[in-house]
C-alpha cells in the first residue's frame, strides 16, 4: 500500500453560496493526500470565474497545491464523468443539499446520477465548511464481498491522513443469513446461537483483513468491530448517525439497475438521506 | 434425548390439572357455545360443535399452550350477516373458505396481521361488535323478540322494550324476562361475591344450572309446566347420534357472488383478529411465560374452522375468556384445551336433553354481559385518557361498524388514523417518504453489560410498527434492551401502547425493557401520544383521606411506622410469588412501611382473567423482606376444595409427627425436603396456635393475607402482629447450618 491512493481528486465547480467551503475542503483534502485537485466547471470559460476561483484557493496555491482548471460545456453529468475519466481522477467530490428546516442531507440529482455511473471513489460532503473541522471516527463496512478489503484498507490510510483516532468496521448481518424464523422459545434460542456463531464468523473475516493491512496505518487506531441486525447498506448508515460518526465508508454496488431505484437498496439508501459524510470506493 | 423424556413425564404430571382446568373450561363453553350460536342465528348445538372440533384440533396442532378454542364473540355480527345473506348452507360454505383463508394467512406467516391495525380502530370495531351482540339480545332478554335492519335500531329500541316489560301480562313472558334479569345479576355480581363455594362453578354455568333446577322444580315437585313462554325456551338440541350421522348441507351455490366473498373476507378478518390478540393476551397470563407460535396456531384455526364448518360448526377462534378461566384454573398446557373438548362432547352424550329446559333469556344475558362489557363505558374512559384523537378514531370506526360492517368500519378506522397523523404531524411528506425504508435498526453493544439496542428512526407507527416489532421479538425476554426514538420525528399510541406490553413481559421474566429519546417530544409538544404515555404515573392532588385512610395514619403513627396514601404501581416485588403467577398486579396503595426491618403493610388491587372472566380484587398484604433465603412454599388453611384440588394433581406437604397441622394446614412447595427442614417444631407450633393467614415465600421474603378483601383497622393490626411474631420465630441461617 501506497501513499497514493487518491492520486488525483477531482471536484465540480458551481458557482453556488457553498463554493468556498466546497473548494477549502477539497483543496485541504488535495493536501493531506499529497495529490493533484481537478476543478472541473460545466461552463463557457470566462477570465471573471478564474479570478474568483483562484481567490479562494490561493491560500493551498501558497502550500504548493497542484491543481488545474478544467472548463467544459455540455451536459453537467456526462461534462464531469468524461473529464474525470479523462484526467484520471481517484476520487470525485460532491456537495450535498441540505432540507429546509430539517437536519437531513440528500443528493441532487445531478450529483445522485453521478455517483451512479461514475468508476471513480466518490466522497459525498454533507457540511463543506471552511476551517478544518477533524475526522474523528470513520465507520466502514466490512461486508463479505471483494470491494470490502479495499475500503477497509482506504479507511485506515483516511484515518491515517487525517489523524482519525477510532475506526469501527461493522458487519451487517441480515434476517436472511440468520435463516431461522422466530415463533416461539425454542426457534428463538436457535437464532440466538446462529446469530453468535455468525458474529465470531464475521469477526474473524474482518480480522483477517485487518491483519494485511500496513501496521503504519493500523497502530495508535482504535478498532472496534460491531454486528447490527437491519437492512443491508441503509442501516449501516443509520448506525453511522447514531454513533456520530465522522465519514462513512463503503463499497460502491455492484450494479444499480432500474428497479433499484423503485426498490432502493444499499446505496441507493444512503444517497436518499445522507446520515454523514460518505466516500464510496470504487 | 434427556430433556424429551421430562418433558414427557411432566406432561403427564400435569395432566390431571390440566383435565381439571379444561373441565372448568367446559362449564362456561357450553353456555357460551349455544348463547353465541343463537345470538348468530345459527342452531344451538353449532357453537358446541365448533367449540369441540376447535378443541381437539388445535390442541393437537396447535402452536399456543394455555389458550382455549371454540366460537368467539367477535364473530356474532359477520355470522349473523353470512347466514341473513347466504342462508344456513351457504354459510357453512363461507366458514370453510374461510378456514382455508386463515390457514393461508398462518402459511404465509400473517401472524402479525393484528399489528397493522391501529390499537384504537380494534377497541372501536371490538366495541361495535359489543354492541351489535347488545342490541339484538337485549330485546331476547327481556322477552321481546323483534327483528330490525340495523343493529342502531336495536339499540334505539331498548328503552320501548324495557317500558313493554313493565307491563307484560301474559305470565310466560313475564317469567321469560325475570329468567333474562336473575341470569344477568348473575353475571354482574358474581365476581363481586368472594366466596370459595360459589366461585367453585362459574357464573354462566350457575344460570344454565339454576334454569334447569327450575325447570325440573315446576315438572317434579309442582307438577306443572315450565312457566316460561315455548317461545323463549332453546330450541330442540339434538342428540349426539344424530349429530354424528346428520352432517348438514353444504352449499357452495352462491360461490361467485360478492356476498359470498364479503362474508369470507370479514369472517377471515374477524376471525384471525380476535385470535391474535386473545393469543397475545393470554400469553401474558401464561405462568410459565412461553411464547406461542402464532403461525402455527393460525394453521391449526384454519384446519379446525374447515372440519367445523364440514360437521356443521362455526368459525373456530381463539377466545380471551375462556382462556384465562383456564390459566386461573391450573391450566399449563394444550390438553386442558382437549379435555374442555372432551367434557362439552360428555355433556352432550349425557345432558342433551336438559340443555332444552335452558330459557333463551337466561342465555341472551350471558350474551348481554359479555357485549356490555365489549363497549363498556369504563374503555370510552381509558381511551379519552390516552387522547381525544384517539376517542375521534374509536368513534368513526364504531359508527362505521354499526352502519356498514366490519370491513368498512375497520378501514374507516385506519384511514382516520393516518389523517389525524398527517394533521398532527402537519406532514404528509415524512411519512410518504419514509413508509417503505428499513427505519429500525438493533445491535448488540459491545460493552460489559452488552444490552440490546434498537434506534428507530423517521416516525413509528402501527403503519410500520412491525418492523420494529420483528427486531424485537428476536430478543429474549430477559435480556436488556434499550428502544431509542431520539431519531424518530412521530411515535403514534399504538406503538406506545405494545411497547408497554413489551416492558411488562420483559420485567416479569427478569429483563430490562426501556424507552429512551422521548424527552425531547415531551419538549416539541408536537407529539400529544408520546407525551402522554411518558408521564408515568398521574398525581392525585388535593383528596381528601377515607375514614380508613385516616385509622391508617392514626395506627401507622401509633406503631412509628411512616404512612403513604399514594398509587404506587411498582409492584415487580411481587412478580416472583406463586400467588401472582397468574394474577396481575395493577398497583398497590395505602403502604405503611417499616424503614428498619423492611416489611410494608399495604393495600393493593389486582386482576385475574380477562374480558368477562375478569375480576379485580382489592386486597391487604404484608410483605417480610428477610435478607436470607429460605425455601419457596406456600400455606393455607386446608379446605375441602384443596382435598378436590389435590386429586386433580396439587400435592399437599404432610408431617408424620404434626398430623393436627398437616390436617389444617395446606402446604404446598417444590423442594419438599427443604420445606420439612425449614418448618421447625417451634414453626409450627406457632402457625397452630395462631389464626389462619395465607402465607408465601418467594425465597427471601414473605407474603401474608387473610381474605380477598380490604382488611379493616382491627385486621391491620392483627396482621401486623402477626408478621412480627412470625419473624422472630423464623428459623434463623445460623440456627440451621
Amino acid at each position: 500500500m501506497t501513499n497514493e491512493i487518491f492520486k488525483t481528486i477531482g471536484i465540480g465547480i458551481a458557482f453556488s453560496p457553498n463554493l468556498k467551503a466546497n473548494l477549502y475542503e477539497a483543496a485541504r483534502l488535495s493536501l493531506f493526500f499529497e495529490s493533484k485537485l481537478v476543478l472541473i466547471h460545466v461552463g463557457e470559460q470566462s477570465d471573471d470565474k478564474t479570478q474568483q476561483i483562484l481567490d479562494i484557493i490561493q491560500p493551498f496555491s501558497q502550500e504548493n497545491l497542484n491543481y488545474e482548471l478544467v472548463f467544459k460545456t455540455g451536459n453537467p453529468v456526462d461534462v464531469i464523468l468524461s473529464v474525470s475519466e479523462e484526467k484520471k481522477v481517484d476520487l470525485l467530490i460532491l456537495g450535498a443539499l441540505q432540507k429546509e428546516n430539517f437536519v437531513q442531507y440528500y443528493l441532487g440529482t445531478i450529483a445522485r446520477k453521478i455517483t451512479r455511473q461514475a468508476s471513480c471513489s466518490i466522497l459525498l460532503l454533507i457540511k463543506p465548511s471552511v476551517l478544518r473541522i477533524p475526522c474523528k471516527h470513520i465507520v466502514v463496512n466490512g461486508l463479505d464481498n471483494p470491494k470490502t478489503k479495499q475500503a477497509i484498507t482506504t479507511a485506515y490510510y483516511m484515518s491515517h491522513k487525517l489523524q482519525s483516532k477510532k475506526i469501527t468496521i461493522v458487519e451487517e448481518i441480515t434476517k436472511q443469513e440468520v435463516a431461522v424464523s422466530i415463533d416461539d422459545d425454542k426457534s428463538l434460542r436457535k437464532s440466538a446461537i446462529i446469530k453468535e456463531r455468525l458474529k465470531m464468523r464475521e469477526d474473524s473475516r474482518v480480522n483477517s483483513i485487518i491483519a494485511q493491512i500496513p501496521e503504519d496505518y493500523t497502530s495508535n487506531i482504535i478498532t472496534k468491530t460491531q454486528s447490527i441486525f437491519g437492512t443491508r447498506g441503509y442501516s449501516i448508515g443509520h448506525y453511522a448517525q447514531y454513533v456520530r460518526a465522522d465519514l462513512l465508508v463503503m463499497n460502491a454496488p455492484t450494479k444499480t439497475s432500474f428497479w433499484d431505484r423503485i426498490f432502493p437498496h444499499d446505496i441507493e439508501y444512503i444517497l436518499s438521506e445522507l446520515p454523514t459524510d460518505v466516500l464510496i470506493i470504487q | 434425548m434427556r430433556p424429551k423424556k421430562n418433558n414427557i413425564a411432566l406432561f403427564f404430571k400435569q395432566l390431571p390439572k390440566n383435565i381439571f382446568s379444561g373441565f372448568v373450561v367446559s362449564l362456561i363453553a357450553l353456555p357460551l357455545g349455544l348463547g353465541l350460536a343463537m345470538a348468530s342465528d345459527a342452531p344451538a348445538i353449532s357453537g358446541v360443535i365448533t367449540a369441540i372440533v376447535g378443541g381437539i384440533i388445535v390442541s393437537i396442532l396447535g402452536g399456543s399452550h394455555v389458550t382455549i378454542t371454540g366460537p368467539g364473540n367477535g364473530l356474532v355480527g359477520v355470522t349473523l350477516v353470512a347466514i341473513t345473506s347466504l342462508g344456513l348452507e351457504g354459510a357453512y360454505a363461507a366458514i370453510i373458505c374461510s378456514g382455508v383463508l386463515i390457514m393461508l394467512l398462518g402459511f404465509l406467516r400473517m401472524g402479525n396481521l393484528a399489528d397493522f391495525f391501529p390499537s384504537s380502530a380494534i377497541q372501536g370495531m371490538l366495541a361495535a361488535i359489543g354492541l351489535i351482540i347488545l342490541g339484538k339480545q337485549f330485546h331476547i332478554m327481556f322477552g321481546h323478540k323483534i327483528t330490525r335492519d340495523n343493529t342502531i335500531d336495536y339499540l334505539i329500541e331498548i328503552p320501548y322494550t324495557i317500558n313493554d316489560a313493565l307491563h307484560y301480562e301474559n305470565t310466560g313472558l313475564i317469567y321469560a324476562a325475570a329468567a333474562g334479569l336473575i341470569s344477568l345479576a348473575i353475571m354482574v355480581f358474581y365476581p363481586k361475591l368472594r366466596n370459595k363455594y360459589w366461585h367453585l362453578i362459574p357464573a354462566p354455568m350457575w344460570i344454565v344450572i339454576l334454569s334447569i333446577g327450575f325447570s325440573y322444580y315446576f315438572e317434579l315437585v309442582l307438577h306443572q309446566d315450565n312457566p316460561i313462554a315455548k317461545a323463549y325456551m332453546i330450541p330442540a338440541i339434538p342428540s349426539f347420534a344424530e349429530i354424528t350421522t346428520q352432517l348438514p348441507k353444504i352449499s357452495f351455490a352462491k360461490i361467485g357472488g360478492l356476498a359470498f366473498w364479503g362474508s369470507v373476507l370479514s369472517l377471515t378478518l374477524i376471525a384471525s383478529i380476535e385470535s391474535l390478540l386473545s393469543i397475545k393476551a393470554v400469553d401474558k397470563l401464561d405462568a410459565e411465560r412461553r411464547r406461542s407460535n402464532v403461525n402455527r396456531d393460525l394453521k391449526a384455526l384454519g384446519l379446525g374452522t374447515i372440519a367445523s364448518g364440514f360437521v356443521g360448526g362455526l368459525n373456530v377462534v381463539t377466545v380471551i375468556a375462556r382462556s384465562s378461566v383456564n390459566v386461573n384454573n391450573g391450566g399449563s398446557n394444550r390438553s386442558a384445551n382437549f379435555s374442555h373438548a372432551f367434557f362439552l362432547v360428555v355433556f352432550i352424550v349425557v345432558f342433551s336433553s336438559q340443555l332444552t329446559r335452558i330459557p333463551l333469556p337466561a342465555l341472551m344475558a350471558i350474551l348481554v354481559y359479555t357485549g356490555y362489557k365489549l363497549a363498556s363505558p369504563d374503555l370510552i374512559k381509558k381511551i379519552f385518557s390516552v387522547g381525544k384523537e384517539q376517542l375521534i378514531i374509536f368513534f368513526v370506526t364504531l359508527l362505521t361498524t354499526l352502519k356498514f360492517g366490519l370491513i368498512l368500519g375497520i378501514t374507516a378506522g385506519v384511514i382516520i388514523t393516518v389523517i389525524i397523523h398527517f394533521i398532527i404531524n402537519k406532514n404528509v411528506t415524512l411519512f410518504l417518504r419514509h413508509w417503505i425504508k428499513p427505519n429500525v435498526l438493533m445491535f448488540k453493544e459491545d460493552d460489559n453489560k452488552s444490552n440490546y439496542y434498537v434506534s428507530v428512526k423517521h416516525f413509528c407507527t402501527f403503519a410500520n410498527f412491525y418492523r420494529l416489532k420483528q427486531k424485537l421479538d428476536t430478543i429474549a425476554t430477559d435480556d436488556d434492551v434499550i428502544v431509542d426514538f431520539s431519531m424518530c420525528d412521530f411515535v403514534d399510541h399504538t406503538v406506545m401502547e405494545n411497547l408497554n406490553n413489551y416492558q411488562s413481559t420483559f420485567t416479569k421474566n427478569g429483563g430490562h425493557f426501556d424507552i429512551v429519546g422521548l424527552d425531547m417530544h415531551d419538549a416539541d409538544s408536537k407529539h400529544p401520544f408520546a407525551l402522554r404515555k411518558i408521564v408515568a404515573v398521574p398525581k392525585l392532588f388535593g383528596y381528601n383521606l377515607t375514614k380508613r385512610q385516616e385509622n391508617l395514619e392514626a395506627i401507622a403513627k401509633d406503631y412509628n411506622l411512616t404512612y403513604s396514601a399514594d398509587k404506587n404501581k411498582n409492584t415487580a416485588f411481587l412478580d416472583p410469588f406463586l400467588f401472582f403467577k397468574t394474577k396481575q398486579a395493577n398497583y398497590i396503595y395505602n403502604e405503611i412501611k417499616d424503614d428498619n426491618s423492611d416489611s410494608k403493610l399495604f393495600d393493593i388491587e389486582f386482576s385475574e382473567g380477562e374480558f368477562i372472566a375478569k375480576e379485580v380484587v382489592r386486597t391487604t398484604m404484608l410483605h417480610i423482606d428477610l435478607n436470607e433465603t429460605i425455601p419457596i412454599f406456600s400455606l393455607d388453611r386446608e379446605t375441602i376444595m384443596d382435598k378436590v384440588y389435590a386429586i386433580a394433581g396439587f400435592t399437599d406437604i404432610n408431617f408424620d409427627d404434626h398430623p393436627d397441622f398437616s390436617k389444617r394446614f395446606h402446604l404446598i412447595g417444590e423442594y419438599v425436603e427443604d420445606i420439612k427442614t425449614f418448618f421447625t417444631n417451634e414453626l409450627i407450633h406457632f402457625f397452630e396456635s395462631n389464626p389462619y393467614y395465607h402465607i408465601e415465600s418467594n425465597g427471601s421474603s414473605l407474603l401474608i393475607f387473610s381474605k380477598q378483601r380490604l382488611a379493616s383497622t382491627k385486621e391491620i393490626k392483627a396482621l401486623l402482629d402477626f408478621g412480627k411474631r412470625l419473624k422472630e420465630v423464623i428459623p434463623k441461617k445460623n440456627n440451621t447450618d
